[in-house]
C-alpha cells in the first residue's frame, strides 16, 4: 500500500485529498469535505483514518463511499452522477454505498454525520467533483507516462484514457494500481459546464430495481445470526407504570425475557409477534407524574393569549406606531397549527448488539453521530466503540435525525440487558405515532397596517412555539445570539420577501411536555404558511389580485419574483376555470431555493380537493431534473397531506391518534396532477428535498379563501367544514 | 403447520394466531413484505392468498393453511408480475421504496382482474396502499404502462 496526499482549495475552504493503492489492485482517492468551523477535526481524519472515498478497482468498477443516507430523496443517484461525470466513468460502472459512522464522513457544515437540511447534494457538489477530477488526472498522468507523451495530449473518456494521435488507449482498471502511487494533483481542473455528460440529465435512479423487487434491505429487514425481537411498553410522556403482569408476558409462547428499562418494560422474543403478544399481556397500570390532564386544546388557548403579548424581539425595523397611525386599514389574523407526526412508512427500529468490545448497530438513520453518542452513553462506552451499519430508510422526513438518538438509546437499553445477542427493537405504528417527536404546535398572530394604496405600511407578527434545539448541542448553530430567538420560530418571517414597511417580529419560546423535532422543511411548515396566507388576506382587504399584489411588493426579492412569475405563467393565472374551482398561490424561499406553487381547488363534501398544482423551483444548477421533479412532487404530497387532515392531539396526557386510521395521510385518489418547472440557473445547486413542502398548504388555503371568502384560522383544513 | 410460499412448501413452527406477515418476515426471512401499521390501514404488507390480495398483517396463519401464498419475492414467476415490476423500474416509481412491494402486489392483482383499468379502477384497487413519499402519480403511470394503456 502506498499513499500520497494534497490539500487543494475548494470553494475557499480546505479540502483534503489522499490517494491509496490497496493490495496493488485499486486506486482509492479518499477525501474529506471542506469543513467550515472544524478544520482541525477533518485534518486529523484526512491524515489517518478512512474517509469519504472513491475506489476504482481493476475491473473498472467505481464505488463511492459517502456519509449521506438514502431515505428516498435520491441522494445516491445524484452523487453517482456528479462523480461519474467528473471522473469520466461509464454510468453503468458506478456504485454508491453508505459510509461507516466515523468523523471523516461528517457533514461539511456540522461536526456530525447527519443527513438533513436539504444539504446533502448542495453541500457536497464541489468537493465531490474535485476529488473525482483528481482521480481522473492521476489516471491520465499514469497513462501519459507509460506512453511517454505529455498528459495534455491524453483524454479521459468513459472509463478509458485515450491518446488520439496514436490511437492508443488504456482502460482505467489497467492503470489504477500504478496511478495510486502518483502525487495527488493539488488543483485538479474541473470539467467546464459545456462538457458535462451526466450532470443535468434525467438519469434513472440507481435504487429503483432493487426497491421494485423487494430486495432492498431496510433497517427492519436486518437479520443477524441469533437475532431476537423486542418491543417496549411505554407509559405516556410524564408518566410511569406502577404495576404490570410480568408473569403473563413471560407465559406467552416465544417470549424469552421481560424486564424493566428506564423508558418502560421490554419484552424480548423469538419473533416480533411473540414480543408484541407478550407486551399486550403486560397490561400495565399507568400513573401520570406531571402536568396531569395536559391537552393540546388547552395549550392552543394558552398560545393564543400569549400571542397577544410582547415576546422576544426577533426583528424590529421602522416605526410600527407611526405606520399604524398613518394606515387607512388594519388587517388582523390568527393561525393555529397542530403538532404533526412524521409517520414514515417504515416505523422506527434498530438492531443492537452489545458486547465487551462495544456496540454494533444496524438501522436506517439520518443522524449517525446522535445515535453513536446515545449508544455510547447508554452502554458506557466511547462513541468510537459504537459501529453503525446504515441501512436504507423507509422514509425519514427528519424523524430519523433525533438529537437524543431516542430510538437507538432504547434499543441499547434493551440489548445491554441481553449481552452478545443481536436484538431488534421494533416500534409498532402505535409506538411510532404516540411516542414520537413532533412538529411543534404553534400560534401566529399577525397585524398589518395598510396605506391608502392598499399596500402595507407596517407588519406585526408574533409567533408562539416550542424551540427545537435550545438547550442542546446544536443551539449555537440555530439560536441567534443577539435576539435569543431560534431560527425555527421565525425563518420565513424575519426574512419575508415582501416590502412591508415597518416590520416587527416577536417570538415566545415555550416549554411543553410534548417533545418536538424538525419535520420536513422545519420552521417553514408554519412560519411561511402564516406569511403566505396573511399576504393573501392583505391583498383581499386591498381588493387586489393576490399575484399582482405579491409581485408589487417583491422589488427586493428577484429570485422569488422570477419563480413566482414562472409558476403563474405556466398555471395560466387569471384564465377561466370550471365553476366551483379557484386558484391559490404561494411562494417560499427555504434551504437556499425558492418554490412557487399555484393550486387549483374545489370542494368535495365540504373539504378541499386539489386537482392540479403547478410548481416552479429555483434551485441553481439542476443535477438531475427527474430527481428534482420527484422531490417537488413528494414535498407537495407531504405538505398537502398535513394541511388536509393530519394532526397529533393530546387529551388527558395521551396522544389521541394511535394508528393510521386516525392519522390520515394523503391517498392515491387525492393526489393532484403536478407540473414542475425550473427557473434556468447556472448558480451552484441549492436544496431540493424540503423547499417544495412549505408553499402547498398556503396555496390551497388561499384557493379556499378565493372560493369561499373564508380564511383559514386553524390547521388542518378538516377542522372546519368549507362552503 | 405447512405453509406454501412462492411455490415452495415450508414447515413452520408458529402459533396459529400469528399473522402471516410475521411468519414470512421473522420465520422464513422473506423480508420483502413490509410492516407498516399492523391493522390493514397502509397496504405495505400486501401479499396474494389464492391469487387474491390480502393484508398479511391481519391474516392469521390459521386462515392460510393449505392455501398458496405469493409475495413480492415470487411475483416475477408470472409474466404479469414481471411486466409490472418492469413498468415500476421504467417509470422510476420508488423513492424510499418501502411501500412499493405492497403497491406492486395490489397492482398485479388489479391487472389480473382488469387487464386495462381506467384511473377510477386504479384508484379503487390501490387506494388502500399508502405512500408517504407521494409517488402516486408515477404509480398510476406504471400501472398504465404495464397495462399498455
Amino acid at each position: 500500500m502506498s499513499e500520497s496526499s494534497a490539500t487543494p482549495m475548494a470553494t475557499g475552504r480546505r479540502q483534503f485529498l489522499k490517494a491509496t493503492t490497496l493490495a496493488g489492485s485499486a486506486l482509492v482517492v479518499s477525501f474529506t469535505l471542506p469543513g467550515r468551523a472544524f478544520a482541525a477535526q477533518t485534518t486529523a481524519a484526512a491524515g489517518g483514518d478512512l474517509s469519504a472515498l472513491i475506489e476504482i478497482t481493476a475491473d473498472g468498477l467505481v464505488t463511492l463511499t459517502f456519509g449521506k443516507s438514502e431515505m428516498g430523496q435520491g441522494i445516491h443517484t445524484g452523487l453517482a452522477q456528479i462523480m461519474a461525470d467528473e471522473l469520466e466513468a461509464p454510468w453503468a460502472a458506478v456504485r454508491v454505498q453508505h459510509g461507516p459512522a466515523k468523523p471523516a464522513f461528517n457533514d461539511p457544515n456540522f461536526p456530525m454525520m447527519i443527513t438533513g437540511g436539504s444539504m446533502s447534494l448542495s453541500g457536497s457538489f464541489t468537493a465531490l467533483r474535485t476529488a473525482a477530477a483528481a482521480a481522473r488526472e492521476m489516471l491520465v498522468t499514469e497513462a501519459a507516462a507509460r506512453w511517454g507523451v505529455p498528459a495534455s495530449e491524453c483524454l479521459a473518456e468513459q472509463g478509458k484514457v485515450l491518446h488520439a494521435a496514436t490511437h492508443r488507449e488504456y482502460l482505467y482498471g489497467a492503470l489504477v494500481a500504478a496511478a495510486g502511487q502518483r502525487a495527488v494533483p493539488t488543483t485538479p481542473t474541473l470539467k467546464p459546464r459545456s462538457a458535462w455528460r451526466y450532470i443535468g440529465q434525467p438519469l434513472p435512479r440507481v435504487d429503483s430495481a432493487a426497491k421494485s423487487r423487494g430486495q432492498t434491505v431496510y433497517g427492519l429487514d436486518v437479520r443477524r445470526p441469533g437475532q431476537q425481537f423486542a418491543m417496549v411498553a411505554r407509559p405516556p410522556r410524564g408518566g410511569h407504570f406502577s404495576a404490570a403482569h410480568y408473569d403473563a408476558a413471560r407465559a406467552v409462547a416465544g417470549v424469552t425475557a421481560v424486564f424493566d428499562v428506564p423508558q418502560g418494560i421490554a419484552v424480548v422474543g423469538t419473533t416480533t409477534w411473540a414480543a408484541k403478544q407478550g407486551r399486550a399481556a403486560l397490561e400495565p397500570t399507568v400513573v401520570i407524574d406531571q402536568d396531569a390532564g395536559f391537552s393540546t386544546a388547552a395549550l392552543a388557548k394558552t398560545y393564543a393569549e400569549l400571542a397577544r403579548t410582547p415576546g422576544l424581539v426577533a426583528r424590529a425595523d421602522g416605526d410600527l406606531a407611526a405606520a399604524a397611525a398613518k394606515a387607512t386599514q388594519r388587517v388582523e389574523a390568527d393561525y393555529a397549527f397542530p403538532y404533526l407526526a412524521h409517520a414514515p412508512m417504515e416505523p422506527l427500529n434498530c438492531v443492537a448488539l452489545v458486547s465487551k468490545t462495544g456496540v454494533q448497530l444496524w438501522l436506517g438513520t439520518q443522524g449517525q453521530s446522535f445515535d453513536q453518542m446515545a449508544a455510547a452513553r447508554v452502554a458506557g462506552v466511547r462513541p468510537d466503540q459504537v459501529t453503525i451499519e446504515t441501512c436504507m430508510m423507509g422514509g425519514g422526513f427528519g424523524r430519523r435525525a433525533n438529537l437524543f438518538g431516542d430510538n437507538v438509546a432504547l434499543a441499547v437499553e434493551v440489548a445491554k440487558r441481553q449481552p452478545d445477542t443481536p436484538v431488534q427493537l421494533v416500534w409498532s405504528r402505535e409506538d411510532d405515532l404516540m411516542d414520537g417527536y413532533y412538529r411543534p404546535q404553534a400560534h401566529h398572530h399577525v397585524v398589518a397596517h395598510l396605506g391608502a394604496d392598499g399596500f402595507p405600511l407596517g407588519w406585526q407578527h408574533t409567533v408562539v412555539a416550542q424551540p427545537l434545539v435550545t438547550g442542546t448541542m446544536l443551539e449555537s448553530a440555530m439560536l441567534n445570539p443577539k435576539t435569543g430567538v431560534e431560527s425555527t420560530l421565525v425563518e420565513g418571517i424575519t426574512d419575508l420577501p415582501y416590502v412591508v414597511g415597518a416590520l416587527q417580529v416577536h417570538a415566545h419560546q415555550t416549554k411543553a411536555k410534548v417533545p418536538v423535532q424538525w419535520w420536513r422543511s422545519v420552521g417553514h411548515t408554519h412560519t411561511s404558511f402564516a406569511v403566505e396566507c396573511f399576504i393573501d388576506e392583505c391583498a383581499h382587504a386591498a381588493g387586489q389580485d393576490p399575484l399582482a399584489y405579491r409581485l408589487a411588493l417583491m422589488q427586493n426579492a428577484p429570485r422569488e419574483r422570477q419563480t413566482l412569475e414562472l409558476a403563474a405563467a405556466k398555471a395560466g393565472w387569471g384564465s377561466p376555470l370550471p365553476k366551483g374551482r379557484a386558484r391559490g398561490v404561494a411562494v417560499v424561499a427555504s434551504f437556499g431555493s425558492v418554490v412557487a406553487q399555484v393550486a387549483e381547488v374545489s370542494l368535495v363534501d365540504g373539504q378541499p380537493r386539489v386537482h392540479r398544482v403547478v410548481a416552479a423551483i429555483h434551485c441553481g444548477t439542476v443535477v438531475n431534473p427527474q430527481l428534482v421533479e420527484q422531490q417537488v412532487q413528494s414535498a407537495i404530497a407531504y405538505g398537502l397531506s398535513a394541511a388536509l387532515r393530519e394532526e397529533i392531539t393530546l387529551a388527558a396526557d395521551v396522544v389521541e391518534q394511535s394508528n393510521l386510521h386516525a392519522y390520515r395521510s394523503l391517498r392515491l385518489h387525492e393526489m393532484p396532477i403536478i407540473e414542475v418547472h425550473f427557473v434556468p440557473s447556472d448558480a451552484p445547486p441549492t436544496g431540493v428535498g424540503e423547499p417544495g413542502t412549505p408553499p402547498i398548504g398556503p396555496a390551497v388555503a388561499n384557493a379556499l379563501l378565493a372560493l369561499t371568502g373564508k380564511p383559514v384560522r386553524q390547521l388542518p383544513f378538516s377542522r372546519q367544514r368549507w362552503s | 403447520m405447512k405453509l406454501e410460499v412462492n411455490g415452495i412448501m415450508h414447515e413452520v413452527a408458529a402459533p396459529l394466531d400469528m399473522p402471516l406477515l410475521w411468519a414470512l418476515r421473522d420465520v422464513l426471512n422473506l423480508t420483502g413484505t413490509k410492516f407498516g401499521c399492523g391493522m390493514a390501514q397502509c397496504g405495505a404488507c400486501t401479499v396474494h392468498l389464492d391469487g387474491v390480495p390480502v393484508r398479511s398483517c391481519i391474516t392469521p396463519l390459521a386462515a392460510v393453511a393449505g392455501r398458496p401464498v405469493t409475495t413480492i419475492e415470487g411475483i416475477a414467476a408470472t409474466e404479469l408480475g414481471q411486466r409490472v415490476q418492469a413498468a415500476w423500474i421504467a417509470e422510476d416509481v420508488p423513492q424510499c421504496g418501502y411501500c412499493q412491494s405492497g403497491q406492486i402486489m395490489s397492482a398485479v392483482a388489479l391487472l389480473r382482474e382488469h387487464p386495462q383499468p381506467d384511473d377510477a379502477a386504479i384508484d379503487t384497487a390501490l387506494d388502500g396502499n399508502l405512500c408517504r413519499c407521494g409517488t402516486y402519480n408515477r404509480i398510476r403511470r406504471a400501472v398504465h404502462r404495464a397495462a399498455g394503456t
